[in-house]
C-alpha cells in the first residue's frame, strides 16, 4: 500500500445517482476486487472504493451517491486532485472459476466485477453476467460487459429494463462452473442459499471502515476460520467460510 | 536539540507513540514505515481470551473524527506472546507498552502478570476506559474504589511500570487520577475515547451496531489537553497524553499542559504515515518555538 495522489480526470453521472470517476497518475497494479480510499476534504474517515478498471496511469471508479461523503466526490471538478491509499484488500481469485464462471452483480455492488469479467475473459472464459439494479434508470455498463464477449443479462426489479426480478433467481438456474457476487448483503446471502452448495463461489463484502489498511479492527466479521478484517483478508471471500450473522 | 524522554524510568528517543488499537501488534505498520523511528507504541488492547468484539458495523464518521465500537478484538494474551509479539520483534527493537484489557480485576491481574514477563514490554497499561465492554472497561474506570482496587491487585503482582488509562466521561477526572496514585499507580494516560452516538437518518437507527462507541479524532483534542491539564496539577506521577494529536504542535501543546510522552490515535487511521511525520516535524517545530530540550517543557503552561 501506499498513497499515490491522482488527478481526476473525468467525474461525471452515468445512471442515476451512479458517478463514474476516472482518476490518473502514477497508479500501483490494482487487482480486479481490490479497493482504494480516498480523502475528502471536509470528512475524517477516507471513503473505500472499489476499482471498476485500471489501466498504465489510470484507475476507473463507479459509486454510488449513497451518502454525505459520496455526494460531496459527486461534486468534485476536473483536475482536482485526491490523496488515495492504493491497493487495497485481496482481489478476487480467478484460478479456480473453471471453464464457465457466473458473475452476478447487484447495484452499487456491479463495479468491481467489470475488471473481474476482463480478467476472465482474458483466461478465454465462457462468462454469464447478471446485472440487477431497481429500475431502468439505474442500468450501467452492460455494454462494456457485452464488449467483453460476456453473456450479460440485466435484471430489473420493477420490470422496467430486461428480466423482471431479482438476479438470485436466475443465478439459481443459470449453468456455470464457479460464480462470483458483489450487492447488497440480503443478496449475497439469498444467493448463497439457492446456489447449489457444491459450486464454488467468491463474494466481495462491503463495510464501514475505519481505516480501510488492517490497523483498526473496525470491519472484522466472524468466518468459519476466526475473525478476518474485510479491509485486508478481504473484501472477497469464499461462500464457504462466510458466517452469515443476523444484521 | 533533544527530543529524549523519560517515561517511569525508561528512555524514550522521542515522546511520540501510537495509541493502543490504532497500530495494531505493529508488523503490519512495520511494512510501511521503520517503526523505530518512533518513541514507542501500546498494542491492541489485550485480554486473557480472544475476543471477536462487537457486531458489524463498528465505525462512523463525525465531524473532526470517528466513533469505533470495535469491543476489544483480540487474539488472547497467549496468542499475543506466541505469535503477535516474536513478528514484532524482527521489526522493533524497543520496547513497547502493553494495553490490558478485562472483564473483571482477576482477568486484569492474570493477563498483567503474563505480559510482565515479556522482555519486550516495558510499561503495562491499564484500559480502565474503553466504552465499548458491557463488563471491565470504563465500568471500573469510572469509579475511584473499583480502579484503584484494579490497579493495587496488578501492582502487586508485577515489575513493570503500570500505567492507568483513563476515560474522559466522568465528572472530575482527578478524583479518579488521585484515586489510581494512591493505589500505586506509576503513570496515567489521558484520555480515552469520548462515548459518543451517530443515527442513520435512512433507518433511523444508530450507525453503529453496539449503538454507542468511542469518539475520538481531532475533535477531542481541548478536551484531552483540559483533562491533562487539570490532572498534572492533581498528581506527581507522570502523564501519556492522548486524545486528537494529528500534529508536532500538537505534541509540544499536550507537553506543555503537563504530558510527559503523547499518543497519536485516529489520526493513524487516516494517514498511515501520521506518527513518522509527526517525529520527522518535532525537531522543527521545537526550534520555532525555541525548545532545546523536550523533557524540559513538560507542564510548562502551569
Amino acid at each position: 500500500m501506499r498513497e499515490a495522489i491522482l488527478t481526476i480526470r473525468e467525474n461525471k453521472r452515468i445512471a442515476r445517482g451512479t458517478f463514474r470517476m476516472i482518476l490518473e497518475g502514477s497508479c500501483d497494479k490494482v487487482l480486479p476486487g481490490q479497493f482504494v480510499n480516498i480523502r475528502i476534504e471536509g470528512f475524517f474517515l477516507r471513503r473505500p472504493i472499489s476499482v471498476c478498471d485500471c489501466g498504465e496511469n489510470t484507475i476507473t471508479l463507479i459509486y454510488k451517491r449513497a451518502g454525505r461523503g459520496t455526494e460531496e466526490m459527486s461534486r468534485m471538478k476536473e483536475g482536482g486532485r485526491l490523496s488515495v491509499l492504493m491497493p487495497l484488500g485481496n482481489g478476487f481469485d480467478t484460478e479456480k472459476s473453471g471453464p464457465a464462471p457466473l458473475i452476478i452483480g447487484g447495484g452499487a455492488g456491479i463495479p468491481p466485477l467489470y475488471g473481474l469479467c476482463k480478467a476472465l475473459a482474458g483466461e478465454k472464459k465462457n462468462i454469464s453476467v447478471l446485472l440487477g439494479f431497481n429500475k431502468a434508470d439505474e442500468v450501467f455498463y452492460e455494454e462494456e460487459f457485452k464488449e467483453l464477449g460476456a453473456s450479460v443479462t440485466v435484471v430489473t426489479f420493477d420490470g422496467s429494463l430486461g428480466e423482471r426480478g431479482l438476479v438470485t433467481e436466475l443465478a439459481s438456474r443459470t449453468d456455470c462452473s464457479s460464480f462470483y457476487a458483489c450487492g447488497p448483503r440480503g443478496m449475497l446471502r439469498a444467493l448463497d442459499s439457492v446456489m447449489e452448495k457444491d459450486i464454488r463461489g467468491y463474494m466481495s463484502l462491503e463495510e464501514r471502515m475505519g481505516c480501510g489498511f488492517g490497523a483498526c479492527m473496525g470491519c472484522t466479521c466472524r468466518t468459519t476460520e476466526g475473525p478476518k478484517r474485510i479491509c485486508r483478508e478481504g473484501p472477497v471471500f469464499e461462500r464457504s467460510e462466510i458466517i452469515w450473522e443476523q444484521r | 536539540m533533544g527530543t529524549e524522554v523519560i517515561l517511569c524510568g525508561e528512555r524514550l528517543d522521542n515522546p511520540v507513540m501510537a495509541a493502543s488499537g490504532t497500530f495494531g501488534y505493529g508488523y503490519e505498520m512495520a511494512r510501511l514505515y521503520d517503526i523505530n523511528c518512533l518513541g514507542t507504541f501500546s498494542f491492541k488492547g489485550t485480554t486473557l481470551k480472544p475476543r471477536y468484539g462487537n457486531p458489524l458495523p463498528r465505525i462512523a464518521e463525525c465531524p473532526g473524527g470517528m466513533i469505533n465500537s470495535i469491543g476489544m478484538q483480540n487474539p488472547g494474551v497467549e496468542a499475543v506472546i506466541e505469535e503477535e509479539l516474536p513478528k514484532l520483534a524482527k521489526c522493533l527493537h524497543k520496547k513497547i507498552m502493553a494495553n490490558i484489557g478485562g472483564d473483571s480485576e482477576e482477568e486484569y491481574v492474570l493477563t498483567a502478570e503474563k505480559l510482565d514477563k515479556c522482555p519486550q514490554v516495558g510499561w503495562l497499561e491499564l484500559n480502565l476506559s474503553c466504552p465499548n465492554v458491557a463488563r471491565g472497561g470504563m465500568a471500573m474506570g469510572t469509579d475511584e474504589r473499583t480502579a484503584a482496587s484494579v490497579v493495587a491487585a496488578v501492582k502487586e503482582r508485577v515489575k513493570k511500570p503500570v500505567i492507568v488509562k483513563l476515560s474522559p466521561n466522568v465528572t472530575d477526572i482527578t478524583a479518579i487520577a488521585r484515586a489510581c496514585e494512591g493505589a500505586g499507580a506509576d503513570g496515567l494516560t489521558l484520555i480515552n475515547t469520548l462515548l459518543g452516538m451517530r443515527i442513520d437518518l435512512k433507518t433511523r437507527k444508530p450507525v453503529t451496531a453496539n449503538k454507542m462507541g468511542g469518539f475520538s479524532g481531532p475533535a477531542i483534542f481541548p478536551v484531552a489537553l483540559r483533562m491533562i491539564y487539570q490532572v498534572y496539577e492533581a498528581v506527581d506521577i507522570p502523564i501519556v497524553g492522548a486524545g486528537g494529536v494529528s500534529t508536532a504542535s500538537d505534541v509540544i501543546e499536550m507537553l506543555l499542559a503537563g504530558a510527559t510522552a503523547v499518543q497519536v490515535g485516529a489520526s493513524n487511521l487516516t494517514d498511515p504515515w501520521a506518527c513518522r511525520n509527526i517525529v520527522r516535524d518535532l525537531p522543527e517545530e521545537m526550534k520555532k518555538y525555541g525548545i532545546d530540550e523536550i523533557r524540559d517543557i513538560t507542564g510548562g503552561a502551569h
